[in-house]
């Protein structure tokens, strides 16, 4: 093993960060990052999924058939989703609400997927859970600092409470279909600007 | 039957699948550099999202609802669009190997598109009738394949031009997808 446990979990906080490094996953993204709340609420529940999926399917890898091996990873996967999607709307309706649409469709979040194939399948337990955690808390970073961006800018606030004072001009086209485009877009840009030093 | 024409052009321009709902994104960044790929991605969707459609419909209402276990609508759901995937996928490896090499990954990736399960579950969550839920089925997977391969075709023009290093690839693709979804703004005003 080449790599210790602790950069396998690193990794996913800057080198493989999604959705920057790993263009995966970007409909939620997209999505749910109107405002700061929703995009860590959207994290955090990606999080969970993934790390119980990476640690079952490690856990299983000697057991499943390869050839089957997708269809298995992906009902394994479904169980977790329809297991925050009960759990959230128990506990955190609101965010449920809001959310909608995009809870169930963590199942066909590529991220989820393509860590259980890529990673999990091939690693040992320990490891596996390190790479669902680091992953998945670069994914929440991620969402959170998109869902800042856009809220600030689209909507004056953060956190719901007012940054720029009263006379602030909403800026709409932030919170639009086109300007998460643009945003994510001008966001890997600046990445990209940084990684380079 | 005017309406039925209203619910087939919003869902293809107005409410249109990536651009306005955000559904169905990997795809659409993923298999746009290339004409031919997102011509190729475009018909396995419309293929794939329509039978999906059509299916899930079925047995959430005849099943999942008559029986009450909506919970497990999701795991239902996706082991129907997997085992479509799979059969696309065969049919394709037999009868036309070059368009089958040429999806490569993103063949077997149409299961999670979330584009094919987002429609299903909003089928089902809009409680339309078996009509209008494959209507609306055809007319977003459509419209799926009127944004890529109109992306496509500005993502090959884009790509001849010189751009600024740390903005290439997919960073200068999203902008690019940010300026054609406004585009599709202007549609709302149409119906």
């Amino acid at each position: 093993m080449a790599k210790t446990i602790a950069q396998e979990f690193k990794k996913g906080l800057w080198d493989e960060i999604p959705p920057f490094r790993l263009v995966l996953g970007l409909c939620p993204v997209l999505a749910v990052t109107t405002t700061v709340e929703n995009g860590i609420g959207m994290g955090l529940a990606t999080t969970f999924v993934l790390v119980c999926a990476n640690m079952l399917v490690s856990l299983l890898r000697n057991v499943i058939p390869p050839k089957i091996r997708v269809p298995c990873f992906i009902i394994i996967i479904a169980t977790f989703v329809i297991l925050v999607e009960l759990l959230m709307q128990a506990f955190a309706y609101g965010l449920f609400l809001n959310l909608g649409i995009f809870i169930p469709l963590i199942v066909v979040n590529c991220v989820v997927l393509g860590r259980a194939e890529a990673f999990a399948s091939k690693n040992k337990f320990l490891p596996s859970l390190a790479d669902g955690l680091g992953i998945g808390i670069g994914f929440t970073l991620s969402l959170g600092v998109l869902g800042a961006v856009r809220e600030s800018l689209g909507n004056g606030t953060l956190f719901d409470y007012p940054v720029f004072g009263p006379n602030f001009q909403p800026f709409e086209f932030m919170v639009q279909a086109p300007g998460a485009f643009v945003a994510l877009g001008l966001l890997l840009c600046i990445m990209n600007i940084l990684g380079k030093k | 039957m005017g309406d039925l024409i209203v619910l087939i052009i919003s869902s293809i321009f107005i409410n249109n699948i990536i651009l306005a709902q955000y559904l169905g994104a990997c795809p659409f960044v993923g298999t746009s550099k290339k004409m031919e790929t997102a011509i190729g991605m475009a018909g396995a969707v419309v293929f794939v999202l329509t039978m999906a459609g059509t299916i899930t419909w079925i047995i959430n209402t005849h099943f999942l609802v008559r029986l009450d276990i909506q919970f497990l609508r999701t795991i239902a759901f996706i082991m129907v669009i997997a085992s479509l995937v799979q059969f696309v996928e065969m049919f394709l490896k037999k009868s036309i190997p070059s368009l089958y090499a040429g999806l490569g990954i993103f063949l077997p990736l149409i299961t999670t598109n979330c584009a094919v399960m987002g429609v299903c579950l909003l089928n089902v969550q809009n409680e339309l009738t078996f009509l209008n839920a494959i209507l609306t089925s055809v007319a977003y997977a459509l419209g799926f394949g009127v944004a890529l391969i109109l992306f496509a075709g500005i993502r090959e023009r884009v790509n001849l031009g010189r751009t600024p290093g740390p903005l290439k690839d997919t960073s200068i693709a999203l902008v690019t997808a940010g300026m054609l979804a406004m585009a599709f703004v202007g549609f709302r005003g149409m119906v």
